[in-house]
């Protein structure tokens, strides 16, 4: 589970960048996950300046692989 | 807006202002999509450029110039501080204002230039990209182009979207927090730089003047050694501890790919530049003049595609960027993985050395001699990168 402090977040793109799933969707105005392909590998947390990403448990969702 | 083009540009930071510039010098009929509401807003930069990078691209103006720089500081952990004698000059820019005037000479070429355009996907058929999808005041827009530049920045996802991994690793990706601070004081011709574990593991912290007592100070941090704490924190505490009376008039967080040039930058019907194509200088994260560079190229030979519908031509644009900057890029890559292995003892006492000569033998030559005592490392390429 992510939570994501959007109160927090600069829209810097810097999570954008490291994310080996290209599922964090920045607009203008918005910072958002797209859950169905998320891995939870939390690079996305650890990468971001403002601690904007707090995944609530370690256990690592692995991709389906078809 | 119209829904076809000969190049559209996604992003209208310097390389894509200044893509769209020689597209349209070259004769093509540009497009600009920036999702933000205004060019150069927010600014996401320290904002240092050296004079010869600029002055090629732009006339340097004090409209765009906040401060003019003539020397360096290199502060150990600490505290010793190595002053090296260097020759040249350097500016901090307004890059707010400086964006909009690259983004307005391009408009004079003949651009168009769209704000609150967000892209949202990439057209393809048969492995050719044709166009962009647009979010644009409230409708989704097909546009059509025979060339896509993706100059998206950091973010970097029209590439990812056309099916080229852009994405950054952990270990390059430099993960940044800067802020703009008034009442502190600082020499306004002098940017300091401050290495080691305490201030911002692998990276550095930098302070740099911008006149009437203001100053950028910022950081930034590996990535992959955030993990515990996050740029922001260790900036809040080197204000806390070195500027307390501060004000701070602006915050901003960022991301700084590090990287060497992504080996892909082209494919049929796209091309990428600057942040988007990591052509960041990789030890001093400076990406403005590089940008602009890789920005020239692309949007000239962009033009030449558009003009003789040949996608051959695109590795042109590959081999010139190869052949003036990538190679470089290499090479400084090599340099950073050396130099962000340094322990925090080891930069204290190659400071120490250089900092007992007299302050006009602080040259980057002896600064290289010890570095080469403690390490087999060109430091004297090191500091030369930071300007150059
Ligand atoms: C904290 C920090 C300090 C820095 N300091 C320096 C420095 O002192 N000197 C230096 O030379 N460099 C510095 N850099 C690097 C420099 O800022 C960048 O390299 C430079 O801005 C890259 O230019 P660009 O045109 O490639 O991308 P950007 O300037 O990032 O422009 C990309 C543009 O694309 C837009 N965009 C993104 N996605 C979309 C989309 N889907 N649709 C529409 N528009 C989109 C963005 O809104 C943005 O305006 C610093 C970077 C940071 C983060
Ligand atoms: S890295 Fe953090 S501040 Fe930057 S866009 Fe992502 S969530 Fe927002
Ligand atoms: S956890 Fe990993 S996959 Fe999920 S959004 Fe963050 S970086 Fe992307």
């Amino acid at each position: 589970m992510i939570e994501i402090h959007e109160e927090k977040c600069d829209l810097c793109g810097c999570c954008v960048g490291v994310c080996p799933e290209n599922c964090i969707d920045m607009t203008e105005s918005r910072i958002s996950i797209v859950d169905a392909i998320c891995t939870s590998c939390r690079k996305c947390e650890w990468a971001c300046p403002f601690e904007v990403f707090k995944f609530k448990n370690d256990k690592v969702r692995l991709k389906a692989t078809a | 807006m119209k829904d076809s083009y000969d190049v559209i540009i996604v992003g209208g930071g310097p390389a894509g202002t200044t893509a769209a510039r020689h597209a349209a010098m070259g004769g093509a009929k540009v497009l600009v999509l920036e999702k933000d509401r205004e060019i150069g807003v927010p600014v996401r930069c320290g904002e240092a450029v050296d004079h010869e990078g600029l002055a090629p691209f732009i006339q340097p103006d004090k409209k765009f110039i906040a401060s003019e720089i003539r020397s360096f500081k290199l502060i150990a952990p600490d505290g010793t501080v190595v002053k090296p004698n260097i020759e040249g000059l350097g500016y901090v820019l307004d890059r707010k204002v400086f964006d909009y005037e690259l983004a307005r000479i391009a408009a004079d070429e003949g651009a168009e230039i769209v704000t609150k355009a967000y892209v949202d996907g990439v057209e393809k058929r048969d492995g050719t990209v044709t166009g962009v999808t647009v979010q644009y005041q409230g409708n989704r827009l097909k546009l059509r182009s025979k060339i896509v530049i993706g100059a998206d920045g950091v973010e970097s996802r029209v590439g990812r979207w056309a099916g080229i991994d852009t994405t950054v690793s952990m270990h390059d990706m430099e993960s940044a927090a800067q802020v703009t601070a008034a009442n502190i004081d600082v020499e306004q011709d002098t940017c300091c730089f401050y290495f080691g574990e305490r201030y911002a593991p692998g990276g550095y912290l930098w302070v740099f003047p911008k006149g009437n007592k203001t100053a950028n100070v910022g950081l930034a941090v590996a990535a992959d050694r955030s993990k515990q704490k996050h740029a922001l924190k260790f900036l809040e505490e080197f204000m806390e501890e070195m500027y307390p009376n501060a004000a701070v008039l602006t915050k901003l967080a960022g991301g700084v790919p590090c990287a060497e040039t992504l080996e892909k930058i082209t494919m049929p019907g796209l091309m990428l530049v600057g942040d988007a194509a990591h052509q960041v200088n990789p030890v001093s994260g400076g990406g403005i003049i590089s940008g602009m560079i890789a920005g020239k190229i692309a949007g000239s030979v962009a033009a030449e595609v558009a003009r003789s519908n040949d996608m051959n031509l695109l590795g042109r644009y590959e081999k010139e960027w190869r052949d003036s900057l990538g190679i470089r890029h290499h090479r400084y890559y090599g340099i950073k993985k050396v130099i962000y292995k340094f322990r925090d003892s080891e930069l204290n006492s190659i400071a120490a050395e250089i900092s007992k000569l007299p302050e006009k033998d602080q040259t980057l030559g002896a600064l290289f001699k010890q570095a080469v005592v403690k390490h087999p490392l060109l430091i004297l390429d090191v500091m030369k990168l930071f300007f150059a």
